[in-house]
């Protein structure tokens, strides 16, 4: 059994992050999984939520995505997500103000957006 | 300096300026191309992955889903048709709408009703011109996409096929656009997006034949299918816009090109014109001159006498 899987984290409009990691957990609609090699063949959909990524070389990569999909087959795992950003690109100032500003709209999809932003910060 | 001879100068001057216009509009055309293609390219891994699972949830699920099943009878289908809000660009949007307009025939030949969805402000004056009736229409950012105003525009399409046909639902989406095929060529083309032809899709991402993966789906297949969909068509939609983008700055740049060849040489022809009328005066000059002396000559000559 092959001890890596093959990640590619893709945005709509970019390719975000790709590499070989030992460990992937993501949220799904249904809750967490964690994907290590040789796992079944999966397709899931994604809740807006933070993904960690354990990297080959033991560094953690995360990253907070919106809305997408997790498909996984033969060691390759891609997950594909509307929006996606690492970590180390996410900007922690903006992403409190807009949490401060949507907590005071009430917009809960923006709350959310921020939220997950700020938890993958913090989850690195 | 003679009446002649000013007008062609001052044509020159003003060919000259408009000549300086579409070269900087070709400059900025041809810089625009790059950028707008190095989009479509960074769109593409979405693409290939987003393909790739909707053609093994397809294939592994037997469920039966509004987006991916024919409907015997198709009554009405929706046409969406990509053009720019600016012009200045060739036969770019009389091309793209001329191929929506044999779309259009076709399906009504089939019996369809059709609906009609633009994107750019120079379709929409064509129709608005006609007084046809489009059902939804976007501007404002064809030159630059994203994938947000994708979203946008697949928003009411995907409603409206998800939609009972009885109630103003559709049963197809077609979608028209210029095609990027390299620099120098661009093609209109119709492609329908829905429902989905499983063989053509399996093609697109060269899965074809490969044995397939037994799935698990998580929640579940349907679910997965629903939330997959959507998300296909508004790739598919950001990639068609993303290539109408680069395909009008392309044709825009092949306009300005000629446009500005075209200036150089009416200003040689200018010129020449210009030389000759000067020409033309001095000799005139000449002969009056000559005429006026000799005129004084046989007036003087005469008075000797």
């Amino acid at each position: 059994m092959a001890a890596e899987l093959h990640v590619e984290l893709v945005a709509a409009d970019r390719s975000v992050w790709s590499g070989e990691a030992t460990l992937v957990v993501a949220r799904l609609t249904t809750g967490d999984v964690g994907i290590m090699p040789g796992h079944q063949p999966l397709l899931g959909v994604l809740e807006s939520g933070p993904v960690t990524i354990r990297t080959a070389d033991g560094k953690t990569v995360a990253a907070a995505v919106h809305g997408g999909f997790l498909s996984f087959a033969d060691d390759k795992l891609s997950v594909l997500a509307e929006i996606a950003e690492l970590a180390g690109e996410i900007d922690v100032e903006r992403a409190e103000r807009a949490l401060e500003r949507a907590k005071a709209e009430a917009d809960e999809s923006a709350h959310r957006r921020a939220d997950v932003r700020l938890r993958a910060v913090t989850s690195r | 300096m003679g009446a002649q001879l000013r007008v062609y100068k001052r044509r020159i001057r003003s060919v000259t300026a408009t000549k300086k216009i579409t070269r900087a509009m070709e400059m900025i055309a041809a810089s625009r191309i790059i950028k707008a293609q190095r989009k479509v390219t960074a769109s593409m891994p979405y693409a290939t992955e987003l393909t790739r699972a909707v053609t093994a949830v397809s294939a592994g699920a037997s469920a039966e889903h509004p987006l991916t099943s024919e409907v015997a009878k198709p009554t009405r289908a929706a046409v969406l048709l990509l053009t720019s809000d600016r012009g200045l660009a060739g036969a770019f949007n009389s091309s793209a709408i001329k191929a929506a307009e044999l779309l259009t025939d076709r399906l009504e030949k089939e019996g369809k009703e059709v609906d009609t969805y633009i994107v750019g402000r120079r379709g929409m004056a064509h129709y608005a011109f006609r007084e046809r009736t489009v059902a939804d229409s976007w501007t404002g950012f064809t030159d630059e996409p994203t994938y947000a105003d994708a979203k946008a525009v697949a928003a009411p399409l995907i409603a409206a096929i998800e939609k009972e046909t009885a109630e103003g639902g559709v049963d197809e989406l077609h979608i028209v656009f210029t095609e990027f095929v390299s620099m120098m060529t661009q093609t209109p083309i119709d492609d329908r997006l829905l429902p989905l032809a499983l063989e053509e899709v399996a093609e697109e991402s060269g899965t074809k034949g490969d044995a397939k993966p037994l799935f698990e789906f998580e929640p579940s297949a349907e679910d997965v299918l629903d939330a997959l969909l959507p998300r296909y068509v508004e790739s598919r939609i950001y990639n068609a816009l993303l290539q109408s983008a680069a395909s009008k700055h392309a044709a825009t740049r092949r306009a300005m090109k000629s446009a500005t060849d075209n200036a150089g040489e009416l200003i040689n022809t200018l010129s020449r014109l210009a030389n000759a009328a000067r020409q033309a005066e001095i000799t005139q000059e000449i002969s009056e001159i000559v005429g006026g002396s000799s005129a004084l000559a046989d007036a003087n000559a005469g008075s000797d006498k």
